[in-house]
């Protein structure tokens, strides 16, 4: 076992990649959960973004329209759960586990013919001298446009929901919709609004991980990355920072395992493999086990239709 | 204007009738998809739905409909009774993976011994694979308010790793000259889950199902445990004012779901599969979950569900020869089912009025 061969400036820099995927789908679902509404189906709209990414950045040969597409089709899955559930009342876990079942379906589906095909390659984005700093040039200023992004989502997000007043309302939403309707906000157009965005975000998760972090397109590829996300959400008690905290924190265990297998660690192979689930496991045993603290964070509203009615 | 409005109580007709109408609308939809994909869509719904029941073929189709049929009706079983109570297992695939490694790790033990007993040990070995499994997500839930649908998921991709592990370690064939995949089970006498009669498809796992359904209906109609179910998805507040104990009714329905699935793996690897291979799992767990919800969760109603989910399985795989159709479009297809029976299900609860009165 060679551990030495593991350098801690490349270690972290893989993990900021390995994290971003996940990072853009729980930043996606938190604002969801934050306007009272529980998607589950967060893995099958990373998949849907992931070949719609991917197919749209083959035919076109631009990486960037790859993302758009990503994004749109995340969206346009995450409607469909919005008609369902908003407009239709059905159960919002049973319609998410659907959403995830139809996406698997349907990304496997649009993804033929694409296997073992490269995608156009996504530059690094140039930030000039910075990049030439001696570690912390290797780490922070030599990634892809899109770990920026995701990097400037998370400020945003944060801001939005923090400072603004559509921030402010969209919170009142998952508290108490039925004071939010009382006040005259538009409850049903909000949350179809959040849920968009999560889809959205959870789309180019998906296509950042077929277009950047893998590069390839193979079928069921987020494996759970999706359910990941979700977990981070909770972890994070529904605030933005500890989404960026929790997404890192499995980025590390993600690569280290990687690197561990690498570097040939007298560790079972699978039991690595298995090891950011029961990390994830883990995890959410501890932040749940204080039921007066993980009660803290969670919308009020989580996951309850709204009907006008009464 | 089209505006819902609440119905006071559920409608019985309309309960019956979602689940025809989704099923209808998912072909409609469904021959879209074909359609697009460059089929003919009339024949490709013919080959799914009505030549392997009434085709040229069908004496062989028919038992592989109840071969099919059996682990759907199985694990959908065991989750409809968490789902009644608001219980959300969704990781059967893995308590069903656990169960098949438990119960062939029995039987492999045996080898190459000609006795009775191995079969039986087989069984319940399968089950109490699957209760251990799923014992992971209730305990967890129980004693430290866990979601309880996240780690049931995640422990899915775990038992996937465990499986790969077995295949390719401990339970590999020593006789399989250094290829994945353990001793075939369905060739080993004493282990074996084959046809009991010829041609029918009827093995032990069928068997277990139909039991199943009959125990399933009685717990839930005339039994406290099943009143209890019941009342706790309905009104949990009332439930616990009525005695229900919420942590018990946890462990009770993941205990009984892992048992069922665990079961389903163990028939299935000791007959139709016939071995533990890395890819043994082929998401029984995960289609059960539209079984269950096909049914309305009633055990007649996920009898009936799953042997029609069974028939777009094994009408998908002769599409697929002949028709050349995709794979992953039965996948999106059994998807789109669920989609369509959510979105009817609103009849059920809600009546649609035309025209505006007041300000909803």
């Amino acid at each position: 076992m060679d551990l030495g061969g593991i350098n801690p400036a490349i270690l972290i820099a893989s993990l900021m990649v390995a994290s971003t995927p996940i990072l853009l789908a729980a930043l996606g679902e938190l604002v969801v959960e934050k306007s009272g509404v529980l998607n589950l189906g967060v893995e099958g709209m990373m998949i849907t973004g992931a070949i719609c990414g991917f197919a749209a950045a083959v035919e076109t040969g631009s990486p960037a329209l790859g993302f758009a597409a990503a994004a749109v089709g995340g969206a346009a899955m995450a409607l469909v759960f919005g008609v369902l559930t908003q407009i239709l009342l059905s159960n919002q876990v049973a319609t998410g586990l659907a959403l995830t079942l139809f996406g698997l379906g349907l990304s496997a589906l649009i993804g033929q013919g694409y296997g073992g095909v490269r995608p156009p390659g996504t530059g690094k984005l140039d930030l000039g001298p910075l990049g030439d700093l001696p570690v912390l040039g290797r780490i922070l200023f030599s990634h892809d446009p899109m770990v920026y992004l995701s990097l400037a989502l998370v400020a945003a997000v944060w801001a939005f929901l923090r400072y603004t007043r559509a921030g402010l309302v969209l919170r009142a939403v998952g508290e108490s919709h039925d004071a939010a309707h009382a006040l005259g906000y538009r409850v049903i157009a909000i949350r179809l609004a959040a849920i968009a965005f999560g889809g959205a975000c959870a789309g180019l998760g998906g296509a950042y991980l077929s277009l950047i972090r893998v590069p390839q397109w193979t079928e069921g590829m987020t494996a759970g990355a999706g359910w990941i996300a979700l977990a981070i959400v909770v972890f994070a008690q529904w605030r933005a920072w500890g989404v960026l905290l929790g997404a890192y924190l499995f980025g590390g265990v993600t690569v280290l395992q990687l690197n561990l297998q690498a570097a040939g660690a007298a560790i079972p192979v699978e039991l690595l493999s298995a090891s950011p689930y029961l990390v994830t496991i883990l995890v959410l045993v501890i932040m749940s086990s204080d039921r007066r603290r993980a009660a803290l964070g969670a919308p009020a509203s989580l996951g309850r239709s709204f009907h006008a009615s009464a | 204007m089209i505006r819902l409005e609440k119905r006071p109580q559920p409608s019985a007709a309309w309960s019956y009738v979602t689940p025809v109408l989704a099923v209808l609308a998912t072909m409609v939809a469904g021959g879209l998809m074909f359609a697009a994909l460059g089929k003919d869509p009339v024949v490709a719904i013919r080959t799914i739905f009505w030549d392997p029941i009434f085709g040229e073929f069908a004496f062989y189709y028919r038992g592989q409909l109840l071969v099919k049929a059996a682990p759907l009706v199985l694990i959908a079983l065991g989750l409809s009774l968490g789902f009644r109570a608001g219980i959300w297992n969704i990781g059967a695939e893995g308590q069903y993976i656990m169960g098949a490694v438990c119960g062939a790790a029995v039987g492999l033990a045996f080898y190459p011994a000609d006795l009775w007993i191995v079969f039986p040990l087989m069984v319940i070995a399968g089950a109490l694979g699957g209760v251990a499994w799923a014992m992971i997500p209730a305990i967890l839930k129980t004693k430290f308010n866990t979601n309880e649908i996240l780690v049931s998921l995640l422990l899915v991709y775990v038992a996937e790793e465990i499986l790969a592990s077995m295949a390719q370690g401990l339970l590999r064939n020593p006789e399989g000259s250094g290829f994945p995949g353990s001793r075939n089970l369905s060739r080993y006498d004493a282990a074996a889950n084959n046809e009991l009669i010829v041609g029918s498809g009827m093995h032990w796992g069928v068997v277990t199902a139909l039991i199943a359904v009959i125990a399933a209906y009685v717990l839930l109609n005339r039994h406290r445990v099943g009143f209890h179910i019941r009342l706790t998805g309905q009104a949990p507040r009332a439930a616990r004012f009525a005695g229900v104990r919420p942590d018990a009714l946890v462990i009770f329905c993941f205990g009984i779901a892992g048992a069922l699935a665990g079961l389903a793996g163990l028939f299935e690897v000791a007959g139709p599969a016939g071995q533990i291979s890395i890819d043994f799992n082929v998401g029984y767990g995960f289609t059960a979950i539209i079984v269950a919800f096909l049914g309305r969760l009633h055990p007649v109603g996920i009898l009936l569900a799953g042997l029609l989910m069974a028939l777009t399985y094994i009408g998908g795989e002769a599409a697929q020869s002949t028709l050349g159709l995709p794979a992953a479009a039965i996948q999106a297809f059994q998807g789109m089912l669920l989609f369509f029976l959510l979105a009817v299900d609103v009849l059920t609860d809600y009546r649609i009025g035309l025209g505006r009165r007041g300000v909803a």
